[in-house]
């Protein structure tokens, strides 16, 4: 009996153990996942959970219920990955595989920005992106009367790299339905030059900041958070003031990436960006947050990831040549508040554009420009993901690779 | 587009970023530096030679990344190049500016 382990029953794990089981034939296959958690969250909607939007039962399931039959489900922590052995320690008991599949994910590490996690976290300092984060946050903003909101990224890469822009417009948003707009200031602070980084998007989208009257701070690298004064300050000098921190704290890949030595400066696992493979190890694959790919970490990346990994895995089992298709493709709705969101598609090499998505000229979601359509894509996603996401189900009319006709490209120089 | 920078002609896009590595050379990182109000030392040469290698070899560029790179720390990479330093020494380098997806 040969075997597949998964690492992590998230968004990926969860949707390669679907895609595998209906591949493998049992009786050659033993397919096994393991989590720390017996709780699978839906981790966009800690987006809309501090705002009301949301409650606790629309982000958290049993992650049991998506765990097709056929499949072993293991519930305890993993400890190590030992390559050399093809073994995986786990809290209890030792698991050896033929091909491992990563999928561990990324998380926040407050920890490692000097006085973020300190006697004022989940006081007047909040992520939003894990659930108690969230959960904290909403309860904070239920009661809180007004002053400096501060929306901050500590550093890239980090998961879902446009929610803290729309944790920004919602907030917008959610004062002026509480008519306390006038009593509340929102500053964007972010480490890159600008909210927005791609000339295209920068061009379309800016005017968004503007009239929501968002200020934005700019190249604005951490270094410490003065928790008894209420200021952020930064590498070259900058200094932020706050009454209410909403801080992206830094995203690394899970310590027991580190522990196994696969990781990078980030515990990302370097990874072939078109086959998915993991550089280190020909047998051990990459999926999601995990890895070290220059594409955004978002459940849809990861989803068009898996159709390819799928058949990668296949094709080494047969022992036939990789296919090198990944392309980076992301698509991504953008909440900009008021009940209007923003759809973007791109990949590796092109940029958001106009256009639109999915049916070529005729949508019916638009490409980078607010519309009511677009949010309810955004809100159909929450369904999207539990019933067919997950479930490794392929989402009609949306191809992995990206598709280039019904957009606006400018020719390449 | 195209730009000739010391008297040659290379190709850039938009924000001024060169967008084909092999057309780099040191004596273009001179000029571009000096547009920024950079006068080059080794310490420069070897930041611009470490985020190089970081691009040839595909992997992402980051702050963290520099710090635990031991060839500089946070504050002396802000010092050399001033108002976003990873922006900037990109521009030099000859390599694309780190991105967020939009
Ligand atoms: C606020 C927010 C908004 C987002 N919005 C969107 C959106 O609108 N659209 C979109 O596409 N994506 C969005 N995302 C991103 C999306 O949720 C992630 O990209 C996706 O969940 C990644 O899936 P993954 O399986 O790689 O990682 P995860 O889903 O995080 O799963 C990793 C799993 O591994 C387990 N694990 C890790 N280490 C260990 C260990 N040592 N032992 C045992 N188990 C372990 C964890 O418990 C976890 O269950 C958002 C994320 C956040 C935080």
């Amino acid at each position: 009996m040969k075997k597949l382990l998964i690492l992590g029953a998230g968004t990926s794990g969860t949707m390669m153990a679907n895609h595998m089981v209906k591949k493998l034939p049992r009786e050659d296959w033993d397919i096994t996942i393991v989590d720390q958690y017996k709780t699978h969250y839906y981790q966009p909607g800690f987006l809309f959970l501090p705002f009301d939007l949301y409650k606790s039962k629309d982000v958290k399931k049993k992650g049991e219920n998506f765990i097709p039959r056929g499949v072993n489900y293991v519930l305890q922590k993993i400890d190590k990955i030992v390559p050399e052995k093809n073994q995986v320690i786990l809290e209890k008991e030792i698991l050896s595989y033929d091909i491992l599949i990563i999928a561990t994910g990324t998380k926040i590490f407050p920890g490692e920005v000097e006085g973020m996690k300190g006697p004022k976290w989940y006081k007047n300092i909040f992520d939003f992106y894990t659930y108690e984060g969230a959960k904290a946050l909403r309860n904070k903003l239920r009661e809180w009367e007004g002053g400096k909101l501060v929306v901050h990224i500590s550093e890239m890469p980090i998961k879902c790299p446009v929610a803290p822009l729309e944790f920004a417009f919602l907030a917008d948003s959610y004062f002026i339905n509480k008519k306390m707009r006038d009593k509340v200031d929102i500053t964007f602070v972010t480490p890159m030059g600008g909210a927005f980084t791609k000339p295209k998007a920068t061009k379309a989208l800016h005017y968004l900041l503007e009239g929501k009257n968002i200020k934005e701070v700019t190249d604005f690298a951490i270094e410490r958070v003065d928790y008894e004064n209420n200021k952020i300050y930064d590498y070259g000098g900058q200094e932020v003031e706050y009454d209410l921190l909403v801080t992206v704290p830094p995203n690394l890949g899970d310590p027991v990436i580190e522990r196994s030595g696969l990781g990078d400066d980030m515990n990302f696992v370097p990874t072939h960006k078109a086959t998915l493979q993991s550089k280190a190890h020909k047998n051990i694959f990459v999926i999601g947050d995990a890895s070290n790919l220059p594409a955004s970490k978002a459940g849809s990346v990861a989803h068009f990831e898996a159709e390819i990994l799928e058949e990668n895995i296949l094709r080494y089992i047969k022992g036939e040549p990789l296919k090198e298709e990944f392309d980076g493709h992301a698509n991504c709705f953008i909440e900009t508040g008021h009940g209007k969101a923003l759809l973007i598609d791109f990949n590796y090499t092109h940029e958001p554009v106009e256009g639109t998505f999915p049916f070529p000229g005729v949508g019916p979601l638009k490409l980078l420009k607010e519309s009511r359509m677009n949010h309810f894509g955004k809100l159909a996603f929450r369904w999207i993901y539990w019933n067919m996401l997950l479930k490794g189900t392929h989402i009609p009319f949306v191809s992995a690779t990206m598709s280039e006709s019904g957009k606006h490209f400018e020719k390449e120089d | 587009m195209e730009k000739v920078i010391n008297g040659k002609t290379v190709k850039v896009n938009e924000e001024g970023y060169l967008t084909d590595l092999s057309q780099w050379d040191k004596k273009i990182a001179v000029e571009l530096a000096k547009e920024k109000g950079i006068e080059m030392t080794d310490k420069h040469w070897e930041v611009i030679d470490y985020i190089q290698n970081k691009y040839k070899s595909e992997e992402p560029l980051s702050i963290r990344g520099i710090k635990k790179s031991g060839v500089i720390n946070i504050k002396e990479f802000y010092d050399l190049f001033p108002g976003g330093p990873l922006k900037v020494s990109t521009l030099i380098a000859g390599i694309p500016k780190p991105k967020s997806c939009m």
